[in-house]
Order: C-alpha cells, then sequence, then structure tokens
C-alpha cells in the first residue's frame, strides 16, 4: 500500500509538471484528489490494514496530499503568471504614437504682461482703477494742465469725436477722475491700465490703438525719492533682481519736475547690443511729480499733499520681452502668434 | 534744432568736451540729443585746384581733359564728364589716393587712353545734401568762389570737420531752439562762461527814413525796421553757407541768408524786404480784412480771414506776419535798399495763420513756442551787422520802432525746504546758489529762500516747481535718493469684478481659446454686420476725422472684429481657430454727442475650423453649434450662474435663423450663442463660423460663485432610463423642464444621453433617451416611490410634450 501511495505520487508529480493549460491541470486535480479519484479510492482500502498500519498510512496519505496541492497549485500559479505575461504582452501599446489632442488656449501678451504689473503694483497697496475709452476733452486735455491751445496738444496726434469728446490719447485722464473722486482723501495709489488712441498710421512701430499703464500716488510727504524707489521695486520685480533705473530729465504738461525712465537693456544686462543702441539702457517710462496746477484742479492743495505719476507702454514692453518686431501683431491676432503665448 | 558742434563752440569754451560727451551730458540734463553725426560722410584726399586749361578729349565727345592747379608739385591732368566745367575755375579735386563716400577710392587711371590723375567733384560726390544745394550747384561738378584756395583742404573749406547734435526738443524747451539758448545751457551744464556774437555795425549819417505803426496791439507787441542802402545781393561767404547748411537751411543769398542765420543763431525770426518795393517807406501792421489776397513768396495767392497778422504799406500788403513774405518785395539780385524787420508777434497768432494756411516753416515753429521778447532788437542789431559785412551796404541812422508792450519777467520764488521736500533729497542753500549762478538766473537769497528774475529767455519757467526741476536736473537726478513712500500702508486688491474678468479670461483659455484684442474703430459698414446686446436703437459713434473709413466707426458688438479676425487668420491658411476677447463696446442713442457714450465690457467668442484636429485615431471634429454652446455653458457653470435658459431665436442681426440662441439666466439676458449668418460669413468670406457674446456685467450680477458644498450622499442613488418619441418639432429643453418639473425633489439629475431619428421610428418624429438618477437624502428609497415618480414623469411628459415611450 505504501509503494503504490508512492508510485502514485511520483506519477502525479510528474504528470503535473508537464501540465501547461489550466483545463489540463483541473482535470489532473480530479483525477488523483476529486472524490472519485485515485488518492480517495485508496483511502477506501484503508479498512484492511492492520491497526498498527493505519496511522503510519493515513500519515503517508496526508503528506501525498499535501504534496499533490501544493504541487497543483504551484502549477496554477505559474499558469496563471504564464497567461497575464501573455496577455499583458497582446496589450502593448506604441507608446511613441501622440497622446489625444486636448485644446490649449492662450492668454494674449498684452493681457500677461498687464496681469503681470498689475499684481506687482496690487503687492505695492495700489488699487486699479478703470475709465472710459471715450473721453471728455476736459479730462484728456484740460485736467492735465493742457489747456486749448497749449503747443503740447497737438490736435493731429487726436481722434475726436465732437470738439468736447475724443478717443483718449493717454491713460492719464483716469488721474484726475481718480482724484476727483477721491475728494481730496489721502493716500491715492493706483494703477491705470487701459486703451489708448492716436492719430497714427499703423507700421511695425506705430498703431492707432494701443495700450498704456498709468500710475499715480498722491499723500503728504511724497518726493521724487520715491518715485525712484517705486520705479525700482517694480523694475527689479519685473525685470530681475539686479535691474537699474535711470531718470533722465524730461517734459510733461502734468508733472514737475519730469523724468524719462530708463531701464538696464535687459537683452544684454548692460552691456550694450543692438535692442539698447549700444548704451545699455532701454527707455520704458515717462515719470515726475504731479504738476501742482494738477493738484489743484483735482481738489487737492500743492502745498500741503504732493504726489508722483507714472506711465508706461505695454506693447513696448511686450516687445521687448518677447522679441515681438511688429506691433500690428499685436491686433491682427494670427492664431500661429497667440498660441505662442501657451506658457506660464 | 540741428547744432553745429564747430559752431557752439565760438559760444562755449567746448576744448575739453568731445561731441559725444556733449551729447550724453546735454542728454542727462534734460535736453535729449536724438544723434550725434559727422558732417562728413567719408571725404578725404580732396583738396581745393584751379582749372587752368580745358581741352576737348580727342576720343570721347562728352569728355574734357583739364590741366589743374591743385597746389601739388606739378599741375594734374585730370578728365573730367561734367558738362559745366570750364577754365579758371575753382572746383575741388580728390587726388589720387582720395577717398569719397560710398566707398570710391581715387586711384591713377586711364579714360579713353587719357590719363587722369584725379577727380573734379560734384558737391554730390562730397555727400553734400543735395536738397540745401543751391540750384546751380545740384547738377555738374562744384564751382567753388573765386577767393578759395589753392590746396586748401576740402574738408576744412567745405566745414565738414564737423559734428552735428540732433536735439530732440520737448515743447517746453524753445529756448534750445537758437544757438545762443544751447550754449547758455551747455555753459550751465558745464559751468563755463558764455561769449556773446560781436555786434559792430556803422550807421551813416542819412536819418532812416521808414516809419512803423503798429495797428494790432494785441498780436504785435514790438516793431523794430533797419534801413540799408547799395546793398549788393550776392552769395555769401563759405563760412555761412558750412553752417546754414550744418543747421540743414539753404544758402540762398547773402541778405536772407543772414535772417535765417540770425533765426538760428537768436531764435528770432526776421524777415528783409525790397526797401524799394514798400511805398512811402512806411510800415503798418494790421490785422486783413476777410478776403483779402496777398502772393506770398512761393508764388501762391492766399486768401486771408479777419484774424491774419499782415504787415503792409499804406497801398498793400508785404507779408504775412511771422509766416511768409509776400512776393511784391522780395529781396531780389536787383534789390538795393533794404528794410529788415524784428518784431515780436503773439504765439497764437503765428500759429493759428500758419495752420489755416497750412504751412510751418522754421520761423513759424519758433514763433508758436514764443520767441524771447527781450532780444528782438539785439537780433535786429546782429542781423544788421552781418547784412553791412557781407552785402557791403549803408545802414541809415537809427531804428524805426513801435512798442506797445514791455516785455515783463517772472519773479518766482522757492525754498530750500520745498526742493528737498519734492526731491526728497538734504540739500543745503549752498549747493543750491550756484545752480542758479550757472543758469544765469539772477537771484536774491536769505533765509534758504531764492527770489529768482527768471531771464525771458526761459518762459517755461513760471513756478516754484519749475525752479525745483532746474536745481534737480543740475543737480542731477543720480543725486536724488531712492526711498518708498512713507505715509499710511495702504491695501492693493482687485475689485469682485476684476476679478471676475480674470476667471474668465482664464477659463476661456483653459477650454482652448486663443486670447485676442482687436481694433475698436471700424469700417461703418462693418458695424451693422452682426449683433450687440443692447436693446436700444443705438447711433455708432463715428470720428470727426478717421485716418481712414476701415478705422472710422466705434464697434457696437465684438462679433464684427472677431470675424474679422477668424478672416484674417484664414487668409493664412488657419482654418481651424477658437478666439475670445474681453473688450468694450460704444453705445450711444445720440445723433452728435452731447455725452460719452455707454462703455460695456463684452466676452465674445469665434469658433471655426476643426476643434480636434485631424489626429492618427482619425477622431477630428469640427466646429459646430454644441461646440460654441459647450464653452458658454462651461463658462457659466464657471461662475456658478444658474437656472441658465437657451431661448431659440431666429432674428438676431448677422445669425443664422434656426442655430442662435439667446442665453437667460432667470430674467438676465446674458447674451447669445449661435452661427454666423451665412451671408455674413459669405461676405467676410469665412467658412462656417459659431460664435457667442456675453455682457460681463450681467454675468457679475448673475455669478454666485463658490457657496457651501453639498453633502456627500450616505444613501444609494437609482437609475431609472426613459426612451421617448415625441414630434421632431419638440425641443429637448421642454422636456428636460418637464421631468424636472414632475420628478420633483427624488431627482437627482437627468441626462439626455441619445438622440435618434431615422427609419425605425415614424418620419416626423424623434427618440430621445433620458437617464433619471433618483435618490433619498434621508433613507433607502423604496420600489413604490421609485415607481410612482416614473409614472408622474411619464404621464407628465405625455400631456406636456405628446411623448410616448418607446417600445
Amino acid at each position: 500500500m505504501q509503494t503504490r501511495l508512492q508510485e502514485m505520487k511520483d506519477a502525479a508529480l510528474g504528470q503535473i509538471s508537464q501540465v501547461t493549460e489550466s483545463a489540463q491541470l483541473q482535470e489532473l486535480r480530479v483525477k488523483y484528489l476529486g472524490k472519485k479519484g485515485e488518492l480517495t479510492e485508496l483511502l477506501r482500502g484503508m479498512g484492511s490494514l492492520s491497526a498498527e498500519e493505519r496511522p503510519l498510512v493515513g500519515q503517508l496519505v496526508n503528506e501525498v496530499r499535501e504534496a499533490l496541492e501544493s504541487a497543483f497549485s504551484g502549477k496554477q500559479q505559474q499558469l496563471e503568471e504564464a497567461a497575464l505575461n501573455a496577455k499583458l504582452t497582446s496589450q502593448t501599446v506604441d507608446v511613441t504614437l501622440p497622446g489625444r489632442p486636448v485644446p490649449a488656449g492662450s492668454m494674449h501678451p498684452l493681457s500677461r504682461i498687464i496681469e503681470e504689473i498689475e499684481d506687482i503694483f496690487v503687492g505695492l497697496g495700489f488699487e486699479v482703477a478703470e475709465g472710459p475709452e471715450v473721453e471728455m476733452d476736459h479730462f484728456n486735455f484740460e485736467m492735465l494742465n493742457l489747456p486749448k491751445d497749449h503747443p503740447a496738444r497737438d490736435m493731429q496726434d487726436t481722434f475726436y469725436v465732437t470738439d468736447e469728446i475724443l478717443l483718449r490719447t493717454h491713460t492719464s485722464p483716469v488721474q484726475a477722475r481718480t482724484m476727483l473722486k477721491k475728494e481730496g482723501k489721502t493716500p491715492v495709489k493706483i494703477i491705470c491700465p487701459g486703451k489708448v488712441f492716436r492719430r497714427d498710421d499703423d507700421d511695425a512701430t506705430h498703431s492707432h490703438q494701443f495700450t498704456q499703464i498709468e500710475g499715480l500716488v498722491i499723500d503728504k510727504n511724497i518726493g521724487m525719492s520715491d518715485l525712484k524707489g517705486i520705479l525700482l521695486t517694480f523694475a527689479r520685480q519685473m525685470f530681475g533682481e539686479n535691474q537699474q533705473v535711470r531718470l533722465r530729465p524730461s517734459f510733461f504738461p502734468f508733472t514737475e519736475p519730469s523724468a524719462e525712465v530708463d531701464l538696464q537693456c535687459f537683452n544684454c544686462g548692460g552691456h550694450g547690443c543692438r535692442v539698447c543702441k549700444q548704451t545699455g539702457w532701454i527707455e520704458i517710462l515717462g515719470s515726475g511729480m504731479v504738476h501742482p496746477r494738477v493738484l489743484e484742479m483735482a481738489g487737492y492743495n500743492p502745498e500741503e499733499v504732493s504726489g508722483f505719476a507714472f506711465g508706461m507702454g505695454v506693447e513696448r514692453i511686450a516687445m521687448l520681452k518677447y522679441g515681438v518686431e511688429d506691433i500690428r501683431h499685436f491686433y491682427t491676432n494670427d492664431v500661429r502668434f497667440l498660441r505662442q503665448f501657451n506658457r506660464e | 534744432m540741428k547744432v553745429s558742434y564747430q559752431w557752439l563752440s565760438e559760444y562755449v569754451d567746448l576744448s575739453d568736451c568731445t561731441p559725444q560727451e556733449l551729447a550724453e551730458k546735454l542728454t542727462r540734463s534734460g535736453v535729449e540729443v536724438d544723434a550725434v553725426e559727422s558732417r562728413n560722410a567719408g571725404v578725404s584726399g580732396c583738396v581745393i585746384g584751379y582749372v587752368k586749361e580745358r581741352s576737348k578729349h580727342p576720343d570721347a565727345d562728352r569728355l574734357n581733359v583739364c590741366i589743374v592747379d591743385a597746389g601739388q608739385e606739378q599741375d594734374l591732368q585730370i578728365v573730367c564728364g561734367a558738362p559745366n566745367v570750364d577754365k579758371g575755375q575753382k572746383v575741388i579735386v580728390a587726388l589720387i589716393g582720395a577717398k569719397l563716400p560710398g566707398g570710391l577710392n581715387i586711384k591713377r587711371s586711364k579714360l579713353r587712353g587719357v590719363e587722369s590723375q584725379g577727380m573734379i567733384c560734384s558737391a554730390k560726390e562730397l555727400g553734400l545734401n543735395d536738397k540745401l544745394l543751391a540750384k546751380d550747384q545740384q547738377e555738374g561738378i562744384m564751382v567753388l568762389p573765386e577767393d578759395a584756395e589753392i590746396g586748401m583742404d576740402a574738408v576744412s573749406y567745405l566745414g565738414l570737420d564737423d559734428s552735428i547734435l540732433e536735439l530732440g526738443l520737448t515743447p517746453n524747451r524753445s529756448d534750445c531752439l537758437s544757438m545762443l539758448g544751447v550754449a547758455y545751457e551747455v555753459g550751465a551744464i558745464l559751468g563755463k562762461e558764455v561769449l556773446l556774437p560781436q555786434i559792430d555795425l556803422v550807421e551813416s549819417d542819412e536819418q532812416n527814413p521808414l516809419r512803423v505803426k503798429i495797428d494790432a496791439s494785441a498780436e504785435c507787441y514790438q516793431y523794430h525796421g533797419r534801413h540799408f542802402k547799395n546793398a549788393k545781393i550776392a552769395s555769401s561767404p563759405q563760412w555761412m553757407k558750412n553752417r546754414l547748411m550744418a543747421a540743414g537751411v539753404r544758402p540762398i543769398n547773402n541778405v536772407v541768408d543772414v535772417t535765417n542765420y540770425v533765426l538760428l543763431e537768436y531764435g528770432q525770426p526776421l524777415h528783409a524786404f525790397d526797401a524799394g518795393q514798400v511805398a512811402d517807406r512806411s510800415i503798418i501792421v494790421r490785422l486783413a480784412q476777410e478776403g483779402e489776397t496777398l502772393v506770398t513768396l512761393d508764388d501762391q495767392e492766399r486768401k486771408l480771414d479777419a484774424q491774419t497778422l499782415l504787415i503792409t504799406d499804406p497801398t498793400k500788403g508785404l507779408a504775412i506776419a511771422g509766416v511768409m513774405g509776400g512776393a511784391n518785395s522780395e529781396i531780389t539780385g536787383e534789390t538795393t535798399e533794404i528794410i529788415l524787420e524784428a518784431a515780436w508777434f503773439t504765439p497764437k497768432t503765428v500759429r493759428r495763420t500758419a495752420r489755416s494756411l497750412g504751412m510751418r516753416t522754421e520761423g513759424c515753429v519758433r514763433w508758436e513756442k514764443g520767441v524771447d521778447q527781450k532780444r528782438v532788437q539785439e537780433a535786429g542789431e546782429r542781423a544788421a551787422s552781418l547784412i553791412q559785412k557781407l552785402s557791403g551796404a549803408t545802414i541809415s541812422k537809427g531804428i524805426a520802432s513801435a512798442v506797445e508792450k514791455e516785455p515783463q519777467a517772472a519773479v518766482v520764488s522757492v525754498t530750500l525746504a520745498k526742493i528737498n521736500q519734492h526731491l526728497g533729497t538734504s540739500m543745503v542753500a549752498s549747493e543750491v546758489s550756484p545752480i542758479f549762478d550757472r543758469l544765469q538766473f539772477p537771484y536774491e537769497t536769505a533765509n534758504d529762500s531764492w527770489t529768482v528774475t527768471v531771464p525771458t529767455r526761459r518762459g517755461d519757467v513760471t513756478l516754484p516747481e519749475d525752479l525745483v526741476e532746474e536745481v534737480a536736473r543740475l543737480y542731477g537726478y543720480d543725486n536724488i535718493p531712492t526711498s518708498l513712500p512713507s505715509g499710511v500702508t495702504s491695501q492693493g486688491f482687485l475689485t469682485p469684478e476684476q476679478q471676475l474678468r480674470r476667471t474668465i479670461r482664464r477659463h476661456l483659455i483653459g477650454v482652448g481659446l486663443n486670447e485676442a484684442i482687436s481694433y475698436a474703430l471700424l469700417h461703418p459698414d462693418r458695424v451693422e454686420d452682426a449683433a450687440g446686446l443692447h436693446q436700444e436703437q443705438v447711433k455708432p459713434v463715428a470720428l470727426l476725422m478717421p485716418m481712414s473709413e476701415e478705422r472710422s466707426v466705434l464697434r457696437t458688438s465684438l462679433i464684427p472684429s472677431l470675424l474679422e479676425t477668424i478672416a484674417y487668420n484664414k487668409n493664412r491658411q488657419n482654418h481651424d481657430v477658437g478666439i475670445f476677447e474681453l473688450g468694450r463696446v460704444f453705445l450711444s442713442t445720440e445723433e452728435t454727442l452731447t455725452q460719452l457714450p455707454e462703455e460695456r465690457l463684452y466676452v465674445g467668442g469665434a469658433v471655426t475650423g476643426q476643434w480636434i484636429p485631424q489626429n492618427w485615431m482619425g477622431a477630428k471634429q469640427a466646429v459646430d453649434f454644441y461646440q460654441a454652446k459647450g464653452i458658454v455653458d462651461s463658462l457659466l457653470a464657471r461662475l456658478g450662474i444658474q437656472n441658465v435658459q437657451y431661448k431659440a431665436v431666429s432674428d438676431l442681426k448677422g445669425t443664422h435663423p434656426g442655430r442662435t440662441a439667446e442665453v437667460w439666466a432667470q430674467e438676465l439676458r446674458l447674451g447669445y450663442v449661435g452661427q454666423t449668418h451665412p451671408g455674413t460669413e459669405k461676405a467676410y468670406d469665412l467658412n462656417e463660423t459659431y460664435v457667442f457674446q456675453l455682457d460681463v456685467a450681467k454675468l457679475v450680477e448673475a455669478a454666485t460663485g463658490m457657496g457651501f458644498y453639498n453633502k456627500l450622499p450616505k444613501f444609494p442613488a437609482v437609475t431609472r432610463d426613459l426612451a421617448l418619441v415625441v414630434d421632431r418639432t419638440v425641443p429637448a429643453g421642454a422636456l428636460e423642464a418637464t421631468i424636472r418639473e414632475a420628478a420633483g425633489e427624488l431627482l437627482e439629475s437627468v441626462t439626455l444621453f441619445d438622440v435618434y431619428t431615422g427609419e425605425r421610428i415614424a418620419l416626423d418624429k424623434k427618440s430621445m433617451a433620458f437617464a433619471l438618477v433618483l435618490r433619498n437624502a434621508e433613507r433607502t428609497l423604496q420600489d413604490e416611490e421609485i415607481q410612482q415618480v416614473t409614472n408622474a414623469v411619464i404621464e407628465a411628459l405625455k400631456v406636456n410634450t405628446g411623448a410616448e415611450l418607446r417600445m
């Protein structure tokens, strides 16, 4: 009996190791371990054994059963793994094929610059003020110390709608409107981004419609050194840690003293290149201390408060920053141009 | 203003300052120098020569063979092609080895077999500006006056060893429209003395016969007349020509050149009359009569109005004051007796007249910006002395003058405290006073305060702040410290509306649109092409003087701009385009504006072509109504706008009558979405294009933003699918609304998941399948409840829409 058990075990193990398919394995399991299987058959013969033999054979039977079951489950696992591997192999994709397209939008370069500048000045405690694009002559010129016969006020530059109504030529009227609204209260700290219009023929460097950002600070004890400080802070946040600003005397009817503001060329870092015409500096802003007449007209006493104002052209900054050579690109909206501004 | 460095150095010592250094210093202290250019365009090795002989070239009709004494060891044989070359002329010779502008190098050569040892030059070949040459010098070789010195270097003879500083003057610094004004500025910057021109004229015994009268004292404050006899009109000496040309002025004759020279030197426009043409030797300054005419120097008959200031004699007009002389009294070659005018007209008068006649001379520019009233007579005397020197004229005794108003110098005070407060500096008085000294501003000072008498040449300085600026720019803007405002800290922020605009922009970018910014000005025909969102009858706002019709009217809708953009892209083979714009439209009901138009901020979008481009999976996807609607849906959802309804609309200008919907949020009409009308598509040459336009103010009003979240459900949901058959005309929205209404609170969501028309159902019917998700937040739903709801829905659908369950 023991010999038969041993023979059966060897035969079964041999067959299991040969199996390649799950169904075959199942058949073998039934054949050996099933209710009518060989092992069960052998157990039935246990009754004819002596009392001494029985426990020994019983133990042996259990050992054989365990060995077979372990072999069956081992084989089963082996077969499943092989099947899974085969399935995975058959599921392989070409990872170099393009992914499913997802439409990707882009922010207009002028919006990018405006938002960036807004964020910097909001961080410096400024509010964002707005005003109409179609303006009264009164706010666009007269409130800014440009009376009707002022030489700096060239009718030829302005789109008039009537004698008194025009398309604003700069964002400065927002200054005047904001000051009037504040009714003499301080501090005033605003920036005003917006569209402006001039009678220019459109070409690579001129556009009859363009964008400005204006800034205004009114408070007690504001000096030109504060203008320098604010602009330096702005320049460093916008154009880099090591930026320098340079002020040059200039003239605007609504500021006195007035200054043009140069930044270090961001193309060459101030060493001199084609972009900065070898000077190392790039003119980027107009600025100055608010003219006493402008303060007076807007209801502030120039003996008690002072302030500064500055303005910059958004297109110019975008052109320098992104190397855009033709200002018309900003308004013709060729999608091949727009789509390039899709990165943060 | 073009400033000759050589000329300027006559008034200020520039020996330790190169033209480039000077330019930098001027720019840094407020007078911007746009460019520094050498007058020499590349001339070297050229000298003055004398043509001793001229003979015809043996083998070439058009060539001459000249023997030239150029101060060299031997006379030179030079072949010359200019028809005007002749024996006895002084000319400019490019010697062997000479260089000329444009990279021309002169070598020994043979022309048709005859040796040529150099070249006789034309003015053009020497790089002189054609426009500034006298007529007789524009063609052929340049013939010099007899007194030109043989062998002299042509560069110094023509004054080419000079640099020109081109000033880009701001409107306040018209004082620098004169050499002397620039000299005062340079003197202040360098801390050097200014040397004024010598005025040394000799009067004859004969009394000045001229009488002067001003009949327009509001327009003319002073008028001075000098009288000359025995003048010989000729061309000016070379030094004068050189300086005029350096400044960009064409030499004409010695008298006219002097008036131009002094114009440049003093900034004072002058005028010379042929005295023989002035009746009674009497000048009357008066306003013109309406319709009076005068033929000006350019031979044009000018019709004048009653505001034009005229210089006249008792019988006729002689000149339009400050603008242009009359042809009747022009200086000609025959003129011997001259009247020289030095006067002061108000800027307003000259500006107005120059504008109305469309004339803008060098003189006008200066009049408009204001001429120094205190130097009128001095400039006249300077010119008189030069006319005498150059034309040999005798000057009659005395000046005929009429003065209506004496100039007043402005007196302005400023304190040290004001200066330091305004600049943020900590200067002391001993730093400020020297600045006023350098500017040659006379002042009195006491207790850290200055009372300055501003010279009349600096009419721009009228306020304490103007003095602060003068101090600042000479102190150096670089020396002003850097600080930050020291007042109360203010809070910076974006308003909710400004933030919402950014949300809209970011959302539309996120769904795949490209942001565009277009022109607010349109062609008048285009404005009406597509509906706006206004309900009132608006009149498009038009410009008085547009640059072109293309850009002459302000938009009332964003759609035409967007369609132009789509068309622009189509022309560049960009067929798949999705764009949006956040921009204002301008609405007014007035024919002629008396108040500002209303400006509304809209967001508009346009999509055309393939939304999903062709790809290897083959599933390209063209845009359609539902693409555009989906974009609008997602935006409204992002803004938390609830109860959105789309209402079919068939009469919106520029849109497809069957594919357009108005977008409503309860009572608010937010905007519309739809296909562009095929007619409009054709007009713009577009492929199928879908647009949307929404009023941002209304979006702000309807937006709810983020509130409390909805608790996650604890009990399971049940889904019931209903396949319905209805008439084709019944809109999905009606079915959905009925379902919502009938299902009541237990309905969590309803989703349309299939629409079918085709052979398996009747021709006038469609099948629509909805998935209803039902849930009770408090407990698990019972079968009876579900059945009840479903039955109610089916019943309501049948009653309201005629829908039947599809079997």
